[in-house]
């Protein structure tokens, strides 16, 4: 009997027929076995996918074309695009729209300042600046629930801290603003108390992460250029704002894009500060809007909705970013 | 230890052109001012960084009546150590601590076999519309989570897993990690040289002998890496703990703390130690897996 060897050394063009289907059919079915064992492999990843994420994100499309009976029982309604334009145009949902965009960005822009500020200062050639490290990145441990029961007490009026303190949304009633907020236009942008507690505890429980992400840049940056901009005569101040700075641009790009999907992800926080995304649905945050929609008013057709704007907003979001501002980043080294 | 010696230390460990320019400038008295002026700017940011944490830790030692006092307390004089006695039993934090525990160790395990496996395929095998469905992978990163959770329910209800740990499990091994790491493990893989490929099938090895004895130990670092985001991320979680299930039995560490403050509206202090029970354990991993925790936080945004 031939071995799989011996039958490929035989093989020569011409050869009567008999012997060639063996290796042809080997070598067909090598690539075959790669290829199943290929498919065996990523099965496991596409069953989850598939199951658990896009085809719950293709139903969105179709629940969202259904309005939800306002009793449970009675048969769905197509009311086909008809839901899409009532929730997409809808106070409630512009209103919850800018709680999104304006809790993202005051909490996007900040975090990574802080953390810039934390890494730079710990990038100093100090003795025992390894404690100050594990310090500044210490609340990477904290969780949602962790934060914002730290906060929930400390920033409570009953209890906490602040206690005494004006807690009332005092820029409101200023009689001299700097910027005329009655325009209705920065007056919907202004962030009431609640959110602002919120978005402190967020920068709060960030603020480790934002660190460990910056120090790594920094650290990626080589310290020959530091130095060459040192000898060249330049001050602190603008060795910062002119090496450092364009070389950690590629770190806080990636902390921006990610930040903002974060940011727009938001909801323990919120869940466990406020009174049901109140006060006044002042932090309604979308991720918030579609749990209260889906649990408290078991409307699945409407929260389809409001999850497809959801994906819609940080979809345009990240292209945003991508288009505008990756092209302040400089990737040379 | 005085000024003097941290300032010289400094210099000695400010390295090759920084000690000579230092030592240029002026002023002996000036530099080591400077110093100290670092080491009192760090520490400042270090109290406010830590304030809430030390805070917490304090308010859990006193007496509720202490907390709600206009004059905050800052030192326990007689820590009442019984809140945490309190918060273990009455807040069944034992209960969710393992909850999440075993929810947090499934879905880490689970991501990265199933990110390896696929990783691995996309790095090392060929098959038709490799390409494709590489794409369609990446793709996953742009669908958050949140938004499948209104389909996620009502399948998990369909197929009896509400209130269930596979309920709990199951679908958040398609959250963040999954993606990012299947991408991450593939980019790994791709770095392992090829010699030892070929020196491997000259060994008569398999694909699958190749993968769990030499390319799997080979990214360990990167294992490691998406095994620290892997478990923070799913330790975090607290939508989906919060949608899937009822019973108090299922309830993981994060949803348990909403439940404690509930709970003990009137003992402050119960919640504040639960708080820092509930804390401890990722500190004390963190401490331990301080290098990977960079490593994995960082993955994908510093290059280098």
């Amino acid at each position: 009997m031939t071995t799989p060897v011996d039958a490929t050394v035989d093989l020569r063009p011409g050869d009567p027929a008999p012997v060639a289907p063996s290796p042809r059919r080997r070598r067909f079915s090598r690539a075959a076995r790669e290829a199943g064992l290929a498919y065996a492999l990523i099965v496991p990843a596409f069953l989850v996918f598939g199951v658990f994420v896009f085809y719950p994100f293709v139903r969105n499309f179709y629940l969202g074309f259904f309005s939800t009976p306002p009793f449970p029982g009675q048969p769905k309604n197509f009311v086909g695009i008809d839901q899409y334009s009532d929730v997409l145009t809808s106070n409630d949902f512009l209103d919850s729209l800018k709680v999104t965009v304006t809790f993202a960005i005051i909490t996007v822009p900040v975090g990574i300042a802080l953390g810039i500020l934390l890494a730079v200062l710990a990038h100093q050639k100090l003795q025992g600046i390894g404690i100050y490290r594990t310090f500044f990145s210490s609340t990477v441990a904290t969780s949602v629930a962790v934060a914002s029961v730290i906060f929930g007490t400390l920033l409570s009026p009953q209890v906490g801290l602040l206690q005494g303190i004006q807690t009332e949304p005092s820029i409101l009633q200023n009689p001299n603003p700097i910027i005329d907020i009655n325009l209705p236009v920065i007056r919907s942008f202004i962030p009431s108390v609640a959110l602002v507690a919120v978005a402190v505890t967020t920068i709060w429980q960030n603020l480790g992460l934002s660190f460990i992400l910056m120090s790594a840049g920094l650290q990626a940056v080589p310290d020959d250029v530091q130095e060459a901009a040192e000898i060249d005569g330049a001050g602190p101040w603008s060795r910062f704002w002119h090496v450092t700075l364009p070389l950690l641009s590629p770190t806080i790009f990636f902390a921006v894009v990610v930040g903002s999907i974060f940011a727009f992800q938001t909801f323990g926080q919120i869940d466990l500060l406020t009174p049901r995304g109140g006060p006044l649905k002042t932090t309604n945050v979308l991720t918030y809007f579609i749990y209260d929609t889906l649990q408290f008013s078991k409307n699945d057709g409407k929260a389809a909705v409001l999850a497809i704007a959801l994906f819609g907003v940080t979809l345009i979001l990240t292209l945003v970013q991508f288009r505008f501002l990756e092209r302040r980043v400089s990737y040379e080294r | 230890m005085s000024a003097d010696t941290i300032a010289l230390r400094g210099t000695e460990l400010s390295g090759k052109a920084g000690t000579d320019v230092e030592a240029a400038r002026p002023g002996k008295r000036g530099r080591r001012i400077r110093i100290v002026a670092r080491y009192l700017l760090l520490t400042v940011l270090a109290v406010i960084v830590l304030f809430p944490i030390y805070i917490t830790i304090v308010n859990s030692l006193l007496l509720p009546s202490q907390i709600a006092s206009t004059s905050p307390t800052f030192f326990p004089t007689s820590p009442q150590w019984h809140t945490y006695a309190d918060a273990w039993s009455d807040g069944h934090l034992a209960r969710y601590l393992a909850n999440s525990a075993v929810v947090t160790i499934f879905v880490t395990v689970g991501q990265l076999a199933i990110a390896t496996c696929a990783g691995y395929a996309f790095a090392f095998l060929q098959f038709p519309f490799r390409r494709t469905l590489f794409i369609v992978f990446l793709t996953t990163l742009m669908i958050p989570f949140e938004i499948t959770i209104i389909t996620n329910l009502s399948t998990v209800n369909t197929i009896g897993w509400y209130d269930t740990y596979q309920g709990l499990i199951v679908p958040l091994l398609a959250t963040g990690a999954l993606g990012f790491g299947a991408f991450l493990m593939r980019q790994a893989f791709l770095q392992v040289p090829k010699d030892l490929q070929d020196a491997a099938k000259l060994d008569g090895y398999g694909h699958l002998r190749f993968m769990t004895r030499v390319a799997v130990p080979l990214v360990r670092p990167t294992l490691a890496a998406l095994s620290v985001f892997s478990f923070l991320a799913a330790w975090n979680q607290y939508l989906w703990p919060l949608l899937v299930t009822k019973d108090d039995r299922l309830r993981t560490v994060q949803i348990g703390l909403k439940q404690l403050r509930a709970t003990n509206l009137d003992q402050v202090n119960v919640t504040f130690a639960g708080t820092v029970i509930a804390f401890i354990p990722l500190v004390i991993l963190l401490l331990i897996f301080q290098k990977q925790l960079v490593r994995g936080l960082t993955a994908g945004a510093v290059k280098g």
